[in-house]
């Protein structure tokens, strides 16, 4: 077997409060009396008691390092998890944005002293929008749904000042990410469910009966969830257009095409990106993420506010009244930002688009090799990820299972059990960033898994052997909520 | 290109797998027309060294992250132990995603339930969700929670004290929503909420919304407010910005809020022109499964050990989908992170310590401008590290002019507020030393002329 | 017959709820056995307020799992009278004993149309059949 496998250092670590001891320290402060300093508040205005830990600084390496250890990481192995675009994230970016000269800027220095920064925004600002095929792109929306949210709400502030108040509905596709539907509701816009055709696409008959006057847009991810592309994008974004709506597009899957092809030129009026995925900065565990979002030019008036201008050489922050409003404080997640920025820049114009073909390129070769192991319930042809199901497993075998044994084999899971119109879903997205030895090693441990299920289910079912902590018990999590630890 | 591997031999051998004859075979669903025919208008690919440069060049156009700053209005700049930056600097925590699988996953999981716990026992409420993206959306957020748990009620109350970007944010999020939002009027003197003005509160509002320190630093009247938002039935959400101060001044769980919400920026997160920071989130616990967010919960696995998932997730919007509290998908986790690593650090006694340094300075910078400088102290009452004070000019001259000695003096109210033409919102921390804040007062006496 | 149980002297909707009348035009309603095998791991049961008005349309309860939360359709317009207050501890109550201690709350109605338009037993038994055939 040549895949990595997983076999670990483990240090057991209670939690930081745990490690405290009455009158330990781990900060160094300049040496200055604060007797009586509380006295300049009156005594309703002071707080009682402030329980945090009291720890050493070794106390505070040692716990996050320890912790650190439990993580599956990028920068340890292979991470396809579908539809998060788990690309390398470049250590020079990591470096040139700790420089000072942006850390210790702050947001309200008066514009003539922060050129640098505004710089980059503005370039930033055209950029994204040259990539997409729009005519603007906000920097501010602070991670992909917050884009979303951004985005629907141009559209609603769109059709508000043009009056068109009937339309409170926005198309979604079953197979859409769950927070399409959250951000249309968070907009005050109906959900009308597009079902998907029996080749994982909009079905043109059926989105034609759902455009009606009341229709405000559709909202798509092309390439899908499912990886596949809406061939007939042309005729979709030109039929909703015919219907008065706009069309939203998800920019989740946009590694797909970055480089090659660009939503605005397919008719997409509005679309955000996500810089965590498709621009490569780290996703930190959670984020944070940036999400811009571009437009089309009738909905540049409505982009939120401030946006960067640029006169005479000269960077300044604009606001317009016609804005959908704020979305956040000061101007989005810029440290995020500074990261993509480096990104496009060393890939530049001769090299943006072999992200997209080297990303397309590895995720149809997983799907060209694992496609006798596992089922795909769509046959159609896919760009730059692949979803599989367990429907032909056997011996119970579920997608859960098969996750947790690739832990064991030293790979972090695919995204599981999405999109659900896939039971069962197994989504894998290697993106551009591995080599061919990589995905042979992984296409090994998925065969090895498919073959396991069959001769040594146990080996699957019992899986994750090689971890600390193995199948935690959700439902309990959840039926007695314990959401912060509470001294004894 | 560095971080592609694929050589061009594996490339045919992958192809040939495959069964087309070129990468470009791969992309045949996309319509000819919409493929690219020319190169994208952006500029050529840069070597290492050349990004280094640019980005130096670029960074020294910055020249205020070099200046005196007396900035703050939601942002602030704090001293930060070094080992909170190499700690989120591995790349375990950093280049890792959103902890859906638990197995592989206890290092954040863990984390963000500490997160969870020190931003609970620092507002002093049940419960913290696993962080926003900023105070301002958390802001809006608890006005649409709060709105969701009182169904029957139509009014929200804004007080107008509070920093003009959150209102501005609350406004977007939610004026399609509630059907009115009124504000709370200041009162000249206090630079707080008139008294008057909370007779506003009824038994139609949903919620009060409220900052404190407010956007002028000024610490609102937290009792009275308290008891007639209760004495009403609506629910209390005071937002803290800066959430070193509740080091030492009285918490939202100890005046009673419902929901209460602010920035952890201040807690060991660099300013970076204004982020990534992280909205911090609170509630009481029966509100818990309407809150927003993601929630980190104990448990134990198969074998009886102690360990952490993602919890309560039937509120997300994966799983509710149009229904779901809220849209927020990533949050701030890394900055979450961050701002552990900060509190661990600093403990009991070292936040303790910061927010009594922070408010000696601004008491001291205070007198000294009131008693030695031609500017006023705006409004009476109480502050912490931040306040306002009334130039004998206008703001912006007196701003100007500070810039030119290289002082970053303070924000214009005018520019949120147009009749406070002359006042400047001053914020000193403990990165000051006294020295830095007397050189600020001898620049103001300069400028603006020494005390009458 | 279906792989179900469905006592007989309950009603039943179309979406798995079933209905017991208590007399007096006083109902209890709770989710089917159907319903309660398909739901899997119940984690949360949110129940309507006590003395709160609803109509045979309105959602007005939800019950949650850890990958699903499920919506429970009102079948009777009334007043709710009562909730079980059990299920706020324990609400895997729900999953084990759905026609008994799992039931949910009681809706005082001013009459039985409502009640009389559900499904007889028999009725919901070959209904969950057809299901099963799909």
């Amino acid at each position: 077997m040549s895949y990595p496998g997983m076999r670990d250092l483990k240090l057991r670590e209670a939690l930081i409060f745990e490690r405290s001891r009455e009158g330990r320290r781990g900060y160094s402060l300049p040496a200055e009396d604060l007797t009586g300093a509380e006295s300049i508040l009156p005594a309703e205005l002071r707080r009682d008691g402030l329980d945090l830990p009291e720890v050493s600084e070794v106390d505070v390496v040692r716990h996050y390092t320890r912790l650190s250890t439990y993580n599956f990481s990028l920068d340890l192995g292979f991470y396809p998890l579908g539809s998060c675009t788990m690309k390398y994230n470049p250590k020079v970016n990591e470096k040139l944005v700790r420089n000072p000269q942006f850390t210790e800027l702050h947001p309200e220095t008066p514009a003539r002293f922060a050129q640098g920064t505004l710089k980059i925004m503005y370039e930033m600002q055209r950029m994204l929008a040259e990539i997409g095929g729009f005519a603007a792109c906000t920097l501010n929306p602070s991670a992909g749904a917050h884009g979303e949210y951004t985005g629907i709400g141009i559209i609603r502030s769109y059709f508000a000042k043009k009056g068109d108040t009937k339309r409170k509905k926005i198309i979604i596709p079953d197979s859409a990410h769950g927070t399409n539907p959250a951000s249309c509701a968070l907009n005050g816009f109906e959900v009308v469910v597009l079902e998907s055709d029996e080749h994982g696409k909009v079905d043109l008959a059926t989105l034609k009966s759902l455009l009606t006057d009341e229709v405000a847009g559709i909202m798509l991810t092309n390439p899908n969830t499912l990886g596949v592309f809406e061939s007939d994008i042309l005729e979709i974004t030109k039929m909703v257009h015919e219907a008065g709506g706009l069309v939203y597009g998800d920019g989740a899957n946009m590694n797909a095409l970055l480089g090659v092809a660009r939503p605005g030129d397919m008719g997409i009026d509005v679309l955000h990106y996500n810089l965590h995925k498709t621009f490569s900065t780290p996703h930190g565990g959670g984020g944070p993420g940036a999400g811009p979002v571009g437009v089309c030019e009738k909905l540049v008036e409505f982009l939120p506010n401030p946006f960067v201008v640029c006169e005479n050489g000269v960077y300044s922050f604009r606001n317009s009244d016609s804005a959908m409003g704020r979305v956040r404080s000061f101007y989005g997640n810029m440290g995020v930002t500074l990261k993509a920025f480096i990104y496009i820049l060393e890939y530049g114009r001769e090299h943006l688009g072999e992200t997209a073909k080297n990303a397309v390129l590895n995720a149809n070769y997983i799907k060209a090799c694992l496609k006798s192991y596992y089922h795909l319930k769509y046959k159609s042809d896919t760009l730059h990820e692949v979803v599989f199901d367990d429907s032909e497993m056997p011996n119970h075998v579920t997608t859960m299972d098969i996750a947790k044994a690739l832990i064991d084999r030293g790979y972090h899971p695919p995204t599981v059990y999405f999109p659900l119109i896939v039971h069962g879903a197994l989504m894998i997205e290697p993106t551009e960033s591995e080599s061919k030895e990589t995905l042979d090693e992984f296409i090994e441990a998925m065969i090895d898994i498919a073959e396991k299920a069959k001769s040594d289910p146990e080996n699957i079912l019992n899986a994750p052997l090689s971890t600390a902590v193995s199948r935690p018990d959700e439902t309990l999590a959840a039926r007695k909520p314990v959401l912060k630890w509470v001294k004894n | 290109m560095r971080y592609l591997p694929i050589t061009d031999s594996e490339r045919k051998e992958m192809l040939e797998k495959i069964g087309v004859k070129s990468v470009e075979d791969l992309f045949s669903p996309l319509p000819k027309s919409v493929l690219l025919k020319k190169e994208l208008n952006i500029p050529s690919s840069m070597s290492e060294p050349e990004l280094e440069k640019m980005m130096d060049e670029l960074g020294r156009e910055n020249r205020g992250a070099n200046m005196l700053s007396f900035l703050g209005g939601g942002c602030y700049r704090h001293f930060c132990p070094a080992l909170v930056d190499q700690m989120i600097s591995r790349s375990e925590f950093y280049t890792s995603y959103t902890p859906y699988q638990p197995e592989v996953s206890q290092g954040t999981l863990q984390a963000i339930f500490e997160f969870q716990t020190m931003i609970a026992n620092l507002f002093q409420m049940d419960v913290a969700n696993a962080s926003m993206y900023d105070g301002a959306t958390a802001a809006a957020e608890a006005v649409l929670m709060a709105h969701k748990i009182q169904t029957k009620r139509h009014k929200v109350l804004i007080a107008s004290t509070i920093n003009p970007q959150y209102l501005e944010t609350v406004r977007t999020y939610t004026s399609f929503v509630v059907d009115r939002i009124e504000l709370l009027e200041m009162d000249p003197a206090t630079g707080c909420v008139a008294e008057s003005e909370l007779a506003k509160i009824d038994s139609d509002t949903i919620c009060v919304l409220f900052q404190y320190p407010n956007y002028f630093g000024m610490i609102e009247n937290l009792k009275k407010i308290s008891a007639l938002t209760h004495e009403a039935g609506a629910l209390l959400i005071p937002v803290v910005t800066e959430a070193t101060a509740l080091g030492v001044i009285a918490t939202p769980g100890s005046i009673d809020a419902d929901i209460a919400v602010g920035d952890g920026q201040a807690l060991g997160i660099p300013m970076n022109f204004g982020g990534p920071g992280v909205g911090l989130f609170t509630c009481k616990e029966k509100h818990v499964r309407k809150m927003p967010g993601r929630l980190i919960g104990e448990t134990v696995d198969r074998n009886g050990n102690r360990c952490f998932v993602l919890t309560l997730s039937a509120r997300e919007q994966h799983i509710k989908r149009e229904k779901a509290t809220s849209n927020i998908c990533s949050n701030q986790g890394l900055m979450a992170t961050a701002a552990s690593i900060y509190l661990a650090t600093m403990g009991k006694q070292g936040l303790r310590d910061v927010a009594l340094m922070n408010l000696k300075r601004a008491d001291y910078l205070k007198k000294r401008i009131a008693s030695e400088t031609a500017c006023k102290i705006a409004f009476n009452g109480c502050n912490y590290n931040e306040f306002t004070i009334l130039a004998p000019m206008d703001a912006c001259e007196l701003l100007k002019a500070l810039g030119e000695k290289g002082i970053l003096g303070g924000i214009a109210a005018k520019k949120y507020f147009p009749e406070l033409d002359n006042a400047v919102i001053v914020n000193t921390t403990e990165v000051h030393t006294y020295e830095e804040l007397d050189r600020f007062v001898d620049a103001l006496k300069e400028i603006a002329g020494g005390a009458k | 017959m279906s792989n179900y149980s469905v006592p007989s002297n309950l009603r039943f909707s179309e979406t798995h709820e079933w209905v017991e009348d208590l007399g007096n035009n006083k109902y209890r309603i709770g989710i089917s056995d159907f319903a309660a095998q398909h739901v899997g791991d119940i984690t949360y049961v949110e129940l309507p307020e006590i003395n709160e008005d609803v109509d045979n349309e309105s959602v007005v309860c939800n019950i949650e799992t850890v990958k699903s939360s499920e919506d429970i359709n009102n079948q009777i317009s009334g007043t709710v009278v009562s909730i079980n207050e059990m299920l706020s501890e324990n609400p895997e109550i729900v999953g084990a004993d759905c026609y008994g201690d799992g039931w949910l709350y009681e809706v005082q109605s001013d009459s039985d149309e409502d009640f009389k338009a559900l499904m007889s037993a028999d009725e919901y038994d070959k209904f969950l059949d057809e299901q099963d055939d799909e």
